[in-house]
């Protein structure tokens, strides 16, 4: 097994994306679920759908979620809070950005490491410049 | 007199009633700072709220709001589901088993609500949330209580207490939530959550006032 992912975003499509992009790197080895938009299908997120995505990628060596926007944290914290109830130190919410940090997770995960690893990994993204300056 | 089951299934009717009615207002103070849903997503979330209560009926008031809590958390999208969903839940919780509320029993039931809002949001007053209206309210209904006032007053007291704070978020700069994207251009505007959340007390006040 290898650590899943869980990508939670306001809209189905950047979910569903992410996921796609992610899953490329990846390779097959890791388990990701998209979270995207509300239960009625509109813009937002859905403690339903990200708990349905929690379930569809459990594995004993833990979820990684990554989100897009401040109210998908609540959303997602409540979601994190149903799902494991006293274990919850087997998942981890990540705050790295969305994509980067995705795709660093997905490869990250893929060759085996655990799920601090992959975590800690992808939190760097924010720190990675996309585009080199001269200076 | 004090705020019965019936009470509170009025108020949450009532509540739903208002909201739909402000429901392009909220919606218009959401658009410059915020992504312009509020309006129509606390009134989804409130008749789903409404076809709920049926089901609830003859129940202690703790259940009735958390029942309330959990259809909010369900079917408002935004970061207002999570948020008045905490704050309905915890007031179920301080008032689990009863069928009457006093005031002592208001009053632990908005601080509780108040501190599941703080807890969930990691946020606190002066940041142009919907705590800037609800904890004034607070403060206002302990005021009232240790006066040994009444509950139509202590409720007209927070009632007119988060009107004054959602009117102060209008010059506040938000550092939380969608607004906050917006730095100083969210300067000017007043706040929608805070608004929905003086909307729901006044309507209490009025209900049960």
């Amino acid at each position: 097994m290898t650590v899943s992912l869980v990508i939670v975003s306001h809209s189905a499509q950047l979910a569903e994306g992410v996921a796609e992009l992610a899953g490329q790197m990846a390779q097959g080895k890791v388990a990701i679920a998209a979270a995207g938009g509300t239960s009625e299908g509109k813009l937002g997120t859905s403690v339903e759908k990200i708990l349905a995505a929690l379930h569809e990628v459990d594995s004993p060596d833990g979820i990684l979620i990554l989100l897009d926007l401040g109210s998908a944290v609540m959303t997602t914290e409540m979601a994190v809070e149903a799902f494991v109830g006293g274990q919850q130190n087997h998942i981890i919410i990540s705050s790295a950005p969305l994509v980067e940090g995705a795709v660093i997770a997905a490869v990250e995960s893929s060759i085996g490491n655990s799920l601090h690893e992959v975590a800690e990994a992808a939190a760097e993204a924010s720190t990675l410049p996309k585009v080199q300056s001269n200076g | 007199m004090p705020i019965t089951t019936e009470d509170t299934v009025c108020w949450l009717q009532q509540v739903a009633i208002v909201l739909r009615e402000n429901r392009d207002f909220l919606t218009q103070l959401d658009s410059p700072i915020g992504d312009a849903d509020h309006g129509v997503n606390m009134d989804r979330g409130f008749q789903a709220v409404v076809e709920k209560l049926p089901s609830v009926a003859g129940m202690d008031i703790g259940s009735i709001l958390k029942t309330v809590g959990s259809t909010l958390v369900s079917t408002v999208g935004g970061a207002s589901g999570p948020l008045y969903g905490t704050a309905f839940l915890r007031a179920g919780i301080a008032s689990a088993g009863k069928h009457e509320l006093d005031e002592a029993d208001v009053v632990s039931m908005l601080e509780a609500a108040v501190e599941g809002i703080k807890a969930r949001g990691k946020a606190q007053p002066g940041e142009k949330t919907m705590l800037d209206a609800l904890i004034p309210a607070l403060t206002a209904a302990k005021e009232a209580e240790a006066q040994m006032m009444g509950l139509p007053q202590l409720l007209q007291h927070a009632s007119a207490a988060a009107e004054a704070g959602m009117k102060a978020t209008i010059p506040m700069l938000a550092t939380k939530g969608r607004a906050s994207y917006l730095g100083e251009r969210s300067i000017g505007h007043q706040d929608p959550g805070a608004t929905s959340s003086w909307l729901i007390l006044k309507t209490l006040a009025e209900t049960c006032g």
